[in-house]
């Protein structure tokens, strides 16, 4: 915000010019600078417009190519036994659901413990230093590489024909760990020290302090980025079409049997249609809809959770 | 997000409530996966034989005929789709059949393959299998080429570039498409059957919709679609014998009629050596033949029931009708022969 | 059980003969952690485990054990790596100024707060559009919109090795996925720069306003210099992202394997090595398997050494 007043008063002092200032400034003349003024300024609002018109047209595509399915069916249906127009998409949030419920529970604990580890209890040892870049190094695993290694464990275990949503959570998994860890490492050290040094002044067990100081302390920041790193993996295709596979009726259990989820119906909406391609093409950019609308829920969540927990413990 | 996620927790979707009325009171689950070019016609069976079997769920995952067949020989599947039929020496070890089965293997889709093609101001092409062949590989480069012009006379062919498109992932419909032009024209077309495309040069699109969105965006653009997806697209007519002929499912049909089986093989494992270069009157060899594996023997006499229940369903005249409806496909059941095989070969199961 | 607690120079200062220092719930607890972090680590182990053990061996398969009919490993891998490097290249090359432009805009240029917050949504949103979706527009709406654009550029500039040869008449070609990617990839990059302009020193740029500079000298001289490290993290981030996008490089690029080539508006372009893994996956078994297994490890690899020199730039540019 500070920026901003501080632009204002730039650009104030900028076309009042005159004084100390000007005599200052430089050699240049006073219309070339202003002209570069003008032209960083117009290169910026090009920059705003090459963001905000691709997205204007993603969003003006799906609603045009999609709107006409957003109905009661879409939501109360799956695809089984729906030949043609018709149909929806209940199974494919019911899998996206499950798998990014099993995902979270994978990653937000590993990732959760493996930050409280680093910043409480490691910092500097050799298990920290291990730990930190293993994280460096799965932040740069692609989502089809962590899919390929998911194939790789499963079909070890289970032969080649598995497919599953666990087998889908857990490449999953591998995406959203590192995405934890930075994020809940970074706000677990925002706690101030002094906090931490309070509680063990009066006694208490450095677990405790964790617990009932830090942690509830971090929770705003913890929440948000734990939803982001759930956002982060909900759209993800590629893996689970190696691993989970496809059905297009529901499937509640994530041990046995392909489950689809929503990018994964998106997807095959377009690329196996029937004779009707329009009713295929409907659903698909519905769905495009639908996804969208999820991740924008999970991400407003994120940014406005932090806030709520804040306020409700405030009023506790 | 509430209201769906509690319409999630509530259970069942609306279209999936068991009815418990099934006449026939099989009950199971029967899984296949295989060939992403038959998932059309899945749709349909599924949801044709969910009205005759209520409680019985079919699975089809179109993970694709490589992936579908390698699932079946280690096991786990009831049924594989495949484009290429298993190699005699792959049926040794069928894990998911009981041990010492044999192989049932039927075609069951069977769709005219389209050499399909926009260009402005034209709607309806003659094109030779050497004509074919020669765009492909690059031979052929404008659309005013002579070559093409001797074929259609009186059609204004523009001075504009050929770009031929072609599936950039391995299809089986690939597969069939240069196993015709390797019948038809072996001089020009020198790289014989292949599933993977294998030349360089030309336009690579993803899928049968990849191919389907480039053909309708380039002018001046050729490839190959299965029938069904090529409605909006203009078609070639391909020469056999002497006669020009359009794509139809009675020509592809007729074709398979032509052709002969493959020997050395197990009474129920029924492939299909397509005559690609047949000449009988009205065939259409162009064509996609899509095969249905499945076991003659399972470890469960229940599940054998219910696969074989749903074989009968796929190849009955109401399924093969139901396939052409949502696939364009052609019913295997047009052809009185071929049908009495292919139910005597379903009738094995179990 | 002293060894394991004995962890060295934790962040919390050592807590003395505190009661219950180190019972029972303090060594439940502190295993826990550990045993996460652990845990972490030997994900990462056994993922590069599972693929170098199935995908390693296949780096000396011969013909027939590999996809698109290659003969060798090496002549699969080395094209398709260059596709993907040259795919996110274009990609950073259309994302990198937009980014830096939006995040100016959010940051030093926005008339009011709410406007920054706006475009920050604007933003999320963009980053909230999965890949499929990207692919499906890319597909269908951007393709045949830059036909022509690929036409005049032929025109017009054929005498760059970019514009030379024939134009792709659908569109669908290495520029229009560079582009997509990139779309996919400016919030990311985006956001990185926004959060290094915002820690701009104030008193930096209060300093530039006093001189008398411009709007522009003052993001030139004060903005731009403080955030170099942060815009280069973004872009390798982003660049990261965009080596490992699958499924609209798949859905839009009409690739070729075995492929080299710089000219971005040919109807002929280099495969990448995700959209080929995913395209060929379905159709391959047993041993081409393992073969797109050691594609994945081949394109983590790259996407690993991107990071490292990224990290490497930016606490460079720290430095500085």
């Amino acid at each position: 915000m500070s920026a901003t007043v501080l632009a204002h008063d730039a650009d104030r002092s900028a076309s009042c010019g005159g004084g100390v200032a000007d005599v200052l400034a430089s050699s240049r003349p006073r219309w070339g600078r202003r002209l570069r003024n003008r032209l960083a300024l117009g290169a910026v609002v090009l920059a705003v417009a090459a963001t905000a018109v691709p997205l204007a047209s993603v969003i003006w595509e799906s609603v045009r190519r999609g709107m006409a399915r957003i109905d009661a069916e879409l939501f109360s249906s799956s695809m089984w036994a729906v030949v043609g127009p018709g149909g929806g998409l209940l199974h494919a949030l019911v899998g996206t659901l499950l798998i990014t419920a099993a995902t979270a529970l994978i990653a937000i604990p590993l990732g959760l413990g493996a930050a409280i580890f680093l910043t409480e209890y490691g910092a500097e040892g050799r298990l920290a230093s291990l730990t930190r870049r293993a994280v460096d190094i799965m932040v740069s695993i692609p989502s089809i590489v962590a899919g390929l290694a998911a194939y790789a464990l499963f079909s070890l275990l289970l032969g080649p024909g598995t497919r599953s949503g666990l087998a889908g959570a857990v490449a999953l998994a591998m995406i959203m760990i590192p995405v934890v860890v930075r994020s809940s490492e970074e706000v677990l050290r925002l706690v101030p020290q002094d906090l931490r040094e309070a509680g063990l002044a009066l006694g208490a067990a450095r677990h405790k302090v964790i617990r009932r100081v830090v942690l509830p302390t971090a929770l705003p920041g913890l929440t948000s980025g734990a939803v982001l790193g759930v956002a982060r993996i909900v759209g993800e295709t590629a893996p689970l079409l190696l691993v989970a596979g496809f059905t297009d009726a529901m499937n509640y259990n994530l041990a046995d049997g392909r489950m689809t989820t929503l990018p994964v119906f998106i997807y095959t909406q377009w690329s196996a249609k029937g004779l009707d391609t329009a009713a295929y093409d409907e659903r698909a950019w519905a769905g495009a809809l639908v996804l969208m609308a999820v991740v924008v829920a999970l991400q407003l969540a994120a940014r406005h959770l932090p806030a709520q927990i804040a306020k409700l413990r405030r009023n506790r | 997000m509430a209201a769906l996620a509690l319409a999630a927790l509530a259970g069942c979707a609306q279209n999936e409530t068991p009815s418990g009325s099934g006449a026939d009171q099989l009950k199971g689950t029967v899984s296949g996966a295989g060939a992403s070019s038959q998932s059309a016609a899945q749709e349909a069976w599924k949801a044709g034989f969910a009205a005759v079997s209520p409680d019985v769920k079919v699975n089809y995952d179109p993970v694709g005929s490589g992936s579908g067949r390698e699932q079946f020989q280690a096991g786990g599947l009831d049924f594989v789709g495949t484009d290429a039929a298993f190699k005699p020496e792959d049926l040794t070890s069928l894990g998911s059949c009981a041990a010492g089965s044999g192989i049932v293997e039927i075609p069951v889709y069977i769709s005219p393959i389209v050499v399909a093609f926009n260009l402005e101001g034209v709607d309806s092409l003659n094109l030779t299998a050497a004509t074919i062949a020669d765009i492909f590989t690059g031979k052929i480069t404008q659309w005013n080429d002579a070559a093409i012009q001797a074929d259609n006379p009186g059609v204004t062919l523009p001075d504009l570039k050929i770009s031929p498109v072609h599936r950039s992932d391995p299809s089986g419909t690939s597969g069939n498409f240069t196993d015709y032009l390797a019948a038809n024209a072996p001089e020009a077309w020198t790289f014989g059957e292949t599933e993977e495309w294998p030349i360089e040069g030309g336009e690579g699109a993803e899928k049968t919709q990849g191919m389907v969105s480039a053909l309708t965006a380039g002018n001046g653009s050729i490839g190959y679609v299965d029938a069904g997806q090529a409605k909006a697209l203009s078609w070639a007519s391909i020469k056999v014998g002497d006669e020009w002929v359009t794509p139809s499912a009675e020509g592809a049909a007729k074709a398979v009629a032509e052709s002969t089986l493959e020997t050395g093989r197990g009474e129920a494992d029924l492939v299909y050596e397509l005559n690609r270069a047949t000449t009988a009157p009205g065939a259409y060899p162009l064509i996609l033949v899509s095969y249905l594996a499945a076991c003659e023997k399972y470890e469960s006499a229940d599940q054998a029931k219910l696969v074989a229940a749903y074989l009968k369903y796929v190849t009955s005249k109401e399924g093969q009708e139901a396939a052409a409806a949502n696939a364009g496909s052609a019913p295997i059941t047009s052809e009185e022969g071929l049908s009495a095989k292919v139910s005597a070969a379903v009738d094995r199961i179990g | 059980m002293a060894p394991v607690l004995a962890a060295p120079k934790p962040a919390l200062p050592p807590t003395g003969d505190t009661p219950g220092g180190g019972g029972a719930g303090e060594r439940a607890f502190s295993w826990g952690v550990r045993s996460a972090a652990i845990a972490v680590a030997a994900i990462l182990v056994g993922v590069l485990a599972f693929l170098t053990i199935r995908g390693g061996p296949s780096m000396f398969a011969g013909a027939g054990d590999l996809p698109a009919r290659a003969t060798s490993f090496f002549q699969l891998a080395g094209p398709l790596a260059f596709g993907s490097l040259w795919v996110a290249a274009i990609a950073l090359a259309f994302a990198t100024l937009p980014a830096v432009g939006v995040a100016l805009a959010a940051t030093v240029y926005a008339p009011s707060p709410r406007f920054g917050r706006f475009l920050g949504a604007v933003l999320d949103l963009l980053a909230a559009v999965p890949s499929v979706v990207f692919g499906l527009w890319g597909l269908m709406v951007l393709a045949p919109l830059m036909t022509p654009v690929y036409g005049w550029l032929h025109d017009h500039l054929a005498f760059l090795p970019f514009f030379s040869g024939e134009p792709s008449v659908t569109g669908r070609t290495a520029l229009t996925a560079g582009m997509v990617v990139g779309v996919m990839i400016l919030p990311i990059m985006a956001a990185i720069c926004r959060e290094s302009f915002a820690l701009t020193p104030p008193a930096l740029m209060e300093a530039a306003t006093a001189l008398g500079a411009t709007r522009w000298e003052m993001v030139r001289t004060a903005v731009l210099p403080t955030a170099r490290s942060g815009i280069v993290a973004g872009g390798m981030l982003a660049l990261g992202r965009a080596l490992g996008e699958t499924m609209a490089v798949a859905m839009v690029l009409s690739a070729t394997p075995f492929l080299i080539s710089f000219n971005v508006i040919s109807p002929e372009n280099p495969a990448t090595i995700a959209a080929f893994i995913a395209s060929a996956f379905p159709e391959s078994a047993g041993r081409q398997v393992d073969a797109l297994i050691g594609l994945g490890l081949v394109l983590f690899a790259i996407s690993l050494l991107a990071s490292i020199a990224g990290r490497r730039v930016a606490r460079k540019a720290v430095a500085r």
